[in-house]
């Protein structure tokens, strides 16, 4: 009986020749590599990792002030970069300030990506109180300024101005709008019959979520996560600033800008090259998000400029 | 003798009230041209009601929306199309707007988005009225009530004072159809007019039509898929195919002698409420073409069981065929005298069903698979703002009790919100009923342990009604198909990718197939991938709720024996939840006719079918168009009043009695009292045949 049924539906103006199935990593890959603009800022985000974290190996100067080096020199051979006033080699800062920058904001987008979207999958999954409870949860951190908080808390924490301590303590405050939009988009999700074709299959509640609502929710998410990227820059510089964040002799890209505000235009050696990074890698970060995106969802066209 | 000379040939030399001539419609889209309509050529002569049938993209609304100037701003439009003997193609904007609504006026699918929300509909009818005659504002309301009236709307006077929202589906296209013939126009085009709307409400909008022609005098184009509501209503029908006319003619010789395999193909597919289940559906191979880049040669023969070399090579023009007859196909003369049966079921199969007998009636005696008793599920309607308070209830299911035995089919059949879906998530235990017990072999469901749960989920799965949001869209076919048999720990044990692979291709698949993803399919196969999802367990039951209702007729056909074949050969016991009562007559063994959450009438289908007993089942056989031009005018019809009253205030006594025409016409004061104030009880009439109804009286309608 299938060779006949084959005709009613086999021969149809979608196939064409069929073809050899593919891991779907490889599809994802695929299709990201059809995406230019991903592909060139994924380049150049390894290039800015590769300087961040390489770079200082092979450079002589560290970001730490040095007798050695002349006070507030102009760019040269021996520094290309300049120094600062206090003696410090500029390249050697922008290494270790990228470094320092990409751990905060990649830690902090992992962290907040993954408890926002759970959270926020979970309340919307289940609806009635538990989402009322945790949702109200959410409007309370919502509701309370960011910096802030984060600024009072890291002050208070022990490690708070290291790295990781700082990556910690902006995650925690900053997942929550992520946690708004995927309760948005799930919402809306259980409703389609995918789910309840699950839970007729017998599906559990964390299969469905994890299996079907959080794949499913992909895009959102990620442009979320790709805006947070820049808010953990942002929020780590102005921490730095206010003295809460990463602390001198360390230092970060916004550390580097703040240090720098007043010399933008007499010395912008100073000023450029850290401000100049952070728009950069926000950049390169909001490309490589469209290309996810855009990888993640089997319907996107697989044609593109 | 070409193509236009044909027409004209065949038309006669009478003055047509629309021609159109060499029609070509084209979209630029991202990845090329697409030719919607291919050299469209027909004429409309006065008061005359001219169907065009056709499938999903055949292009039969694009070209009525190019007549009437609405296409989108890209699309690319030649040839010619006059109105009257005006041409309208190319027109300016605003003497556009003379010709629209004067001379030549549409009705479109959706009444709920062509009715301005924020107007009352006799400001939306006046306003027709006064964009092309010098009337004053009373005149033209005074014209509105009688509009209103004239499509049969009751109690007009205070009806024109309603918002859109206060008004039912059939109401609101009835205001359209009354907008529409508000300026006596030459020309009306209804686009799938009633394709939204419940059968029995169907009935009244199609009534409303005929007495809008009637009334003005005015031609009709009536768009549709539906071959049964062709067949009612028109003089003249023409088949539409991959953007062209592929066959044309007066309605009973397209329906009696089809020269063209499409139609024939559309004609077989279709199952009709007056054939029983012995007569197994000839579903047309394959799907429609893509019309980015038609193949040279007829666009059907790919599909067309009776292709040769020539179809491949060259397309065939239309031509007569026999009086006023045209098709397209080189080969119309060998369709003479041939059934749907005979060219498309291919050599080696039966025609008919297996054995010829249905499928053997399970022995009474036979303890039921399935049970349902009394169940009951309200859902709440809560007040808007914070504290959300319990307003009222959805009364969906009240008291439904089922028996579904092995090896049978038992379709629940009901209008949209009689509860009919409902009652089948309730079985399935995706909802929790209020009250009533379903008991799965003898277990009641309700009282089962999660985990004792999840293992009778092995044996009753569900396939669901929109192929397009029951598959996951981030997941392969495989993966979609294998996610049951992963769930329940049995993936390897079953053998793994081979056994989704037997999977596909019990559903009629390839293993190429696998790999891909649910958007890259055809409805029909989506549906089938759905339906290889829910064998996967291996399940003896298959709820199916509205299986074939989004898909066209044609792909339909080949889903509705692929379910007959899978039930013969695994011994599947099926629940049909269905509001098409031809596929109901075609699969099912027994019936359970739902109104507003109640079980009305039940029995052996041939029996419940030949023989009603119910008023409302009545109503609902004989509301269902039939393929079949002379037996469609010659049919009795039982018209209701009305629309279905709201679930969450249900009628007293018999829900039935607003809207039934015994009720209103037969019945005695004292005999209507006790429908009022007593509810009829689901008795049996003859064993196994159960009528909900004081008055109940057998009528043979089909």
């Amino acid at each position: 009986m299938s060779e006949r049924i084959t005709g009613a539906g086999g021969a149809d103006g979608t196939g064409g020749a069929a073809p050899a199935p593919r891991g779907q990593l490889r599809t994802i890959a695929a299709r990201f590599a059809r995406h230019r603009p991903a592909v060139a800022s994924l380049a150049v985000l390894a290039a800015l990792a590769l300087f961040a974290f390489a770079g200082p190996l092979l450079w002589q100067w560290d970001h730490t002030v040095s007798p050695d080096i002349p006070s507030s020199a102009e760019p040269s051979g021996a520094h290309p970069l300049g120094t600062t006033s206090a003696g410090n080699d500029v390249l050697g800062q922008l290494m270790r300030g990228v470094q320092q920058t990409l751990k905060v904001a990649f830690t902090v987008t992992v962290l907040a990506t993954v408890l926002g979207s759970v959270w926020g999958a979970v309340a919307g999954y289940f609806r009635g109180w538990v989402d009322a409870v945790m949702m109200r949860l959410v409007d309370v951190l919502l509701i309370v300024p960011l910096l802030v908080v984060v600024a009072a808390v890291g002050g208070n924490v022990r490690g708070g101005t290291t790295w990781y301590g700082v990556a910690l303590v902006i995650a925690a405050f900053s997942w929550t709008p992520i946690s708004r939009v995927v309760r948005g988009v799930v919402l809306s999700l259980r409703e389609q019959e995918f789910v309840e074709a699950a839970r007729a299959a017998g599906a559990s509640h964390a299969r469905i979520i994890l299996r079907h609502l959080l794949p499913n929710a992909a895009g959102p998410i990620i442009v979320a996560a790709t805006l947070l990227i820049a808010v953990a820059i942002l929020v780590e510089a102005a921490m730095s600033f206010l003295g809460f964040g990463i602390q001198a002799p360390d230092v970060s890209l916004g550390l580097m800008v703040q240090n720098a505000k007043t010399a933008a235009f007499t010395r912008p050696w100073l000023f450029y090259p850290p401000g100049l990074t952070i728009v950069l890698i926000a950049l390169v970060i909001n490309f490589i998000g469209d290309g996810l995106r855009d990888a993640l969802d089997p319907r996107q066209a697989m044609v593109r400029g | 003798m070409t193509a236009e000379e044909a027409v004209a040939g065949a038309v006669g030399q009478g003055g047509a009230v629309l021609r159109i001539e060499d029609l070509h419609v084209s979209f630029p889209t991202e990845d090329g041209r697409v030719r919607a309509v291919r050299g469209l050529s027909l004429e409309l002569r006065p008061g005359e009601a001219l169907g065009i049938v056709g499938e999903s993209g055949s292009g039969k609304s694009v070209a009525s929306l190019a007549v009437m100037g609405l296409l989108p701003r890209g699309a690319q439009v030649s040839g010619s199309a006059r109105v009257a003997g005006r041409e309208v193609l190319h027109l300016g904007d605003e003497e556009l707007s003379r010709v629209r609504g004067e001379r030549i006026a549409m009705v479109f699918q959706d009444p709920l988005t062509s009715l301005n929300p924020v107007y009352t509909v006799g400001r939306q009818i006046a306003e027709a009225v006064r964009a092309h005659r010098a009337v004053g504002e009373r005149e033209a309301l005074a014209r509105a009530v009688e509009l209103l009236a004239a499509v049969g709307i009751p109690r007009p006077e205070e009806r024109v004072r309603s918002y859109p929202h206060e008004l039912s589906g059939g109401m609101r296209q009835r205001v359209v159809i009354a907008i529409a013939m508000a300026n006596e126009p030459d020309v009306i085009i209804a686009d799938e007019p009633t394709t939204a709307l419940d059968v029995t409400v169907q009935a009244q909008v199609l009534e409303a039509l005929e007495a809008a022609r009637r009334r003005t005098g005015a031609a009709l184009v009536l768009i549709t898929h539906d071959l049964g509501v062709v067949a009612g209503h028109v003089d003249r029908v023409a088949v539409m195919y991959a953007g062209r006319l592929v066959e044309q003619g007066p309605v009973e010789e397209v329906f009696e002698r089809p020269r063209m395999p499409y139609t024939l193909g559309l004609l077989g597919s279709q199952p009709r409420l007056d054939e029983g289940r012995s007569v197994r559906l000839a579903p047309i191979a394959g799907a429609p073409p893509t019309l980015l880049a038609p193949p040279p040669g007829c666009p059907f023969a790919p599909r067309c069981p009776m292709a040769e070399a020539r179809c491949t090579e060259e397309e065939p023009p239309l031509r007569a065929t026999g009086d006023g007859h045209l098709a397209a196909c080189h080969f119309a003369e060998r369709l003479e005298g041939r059934t749907p049966q005979e060219v498309f079921v291919r050599s080696g199969e039966p025609g008919a069903r297996h054995g010829a007998a249905p499928s053997p009636a399970p022995a009474p005696s036979a303890a039921p698979l399935l049970r349902a008793e009394g169940l009951v599920k309200h859902f709440p309607v809560r007040s808007k703002g914070v504290v959300r308070r319990r307003i009222g209830d959805v009364h969906a299911v009240c008291g439904v009790s089922l028996e579904l035995r092995e090896h049978e089919t038992l379709a629940l059949v009901g209008e949209s919100g009689c509860g009919k879906s409902t009652t089948a998530r309730l079985l399935l235990r995706l909802l929790v009923p209020d009250a009533g017990r379903v008991e799965f072999e003898g277990a009641d469901i309700a009282a089962l342990p999660r985990a004792e749960l999840r293992r009778l989920r092995q044996d009753m799965q569900i396939v669901f009604q929109d192929p397009f949001a029951s598959l996951d869209p981030r997941m392969t076919v495989a993966e979609i198909v294998a996610e049951p048999l992963r769930i329940h720990g049995l993936y390897r044990e079953r053998g793994g990718a081979a056994d989704v692979e037997r999977l596909l291709r019990t559903v009629g698949l390839g293993p190429e197939h696998a790999a891909r993803y649910p958007h890259e399919f055809s409805g029909g196969q989506r549906q089938r991938i759905g339906i290889a999802r829910a064998l996967a367990l291996r399940p003896r039951t298959l709820i199916l709720d509205e299986p074939v209702s989004a898909l066209d007729v044609s792909i339909q056909a080949g889903v509705i024996n692929l379910l007959e074949d899978l039930q013969e050969e695994f011994g599947l016991a099926y629940l049909f939840v269905s509001h098409d009562l031809s596929v109901v007559r075609h699969i099912a063994d027994r019936v359970a006719v739902m109104y507003l959450g109640k079980v009305v009438e039940t029995g052996a289908a041939d029996r419940v079918f030949a023989a009603a007993a119910h008023p409302y089942t009545q109503t609902l056989v004989s509301a269902i168009p039939l393929p079949d031009p002379r037996k469609e005018r010659r049919r009795q019809r039982i018209l209701v009043r009305g629309d279905v009253p709201s679930p969450s205030a249900p009628p007293s006594g018999c829900r039935f009695r607003t809207r039934c025409p015994k009720f209103a016409a037969e019945l005695s004061e004292r005999e209507r009292a006790r429908c009022v104030e007593e509810e009829p009880p689901l008795e049996a009439r003859v064993p196994g045949h159960l009528t909900a109804c004081h008055y109940a009286q057998e009528r043979a309608l089909v």
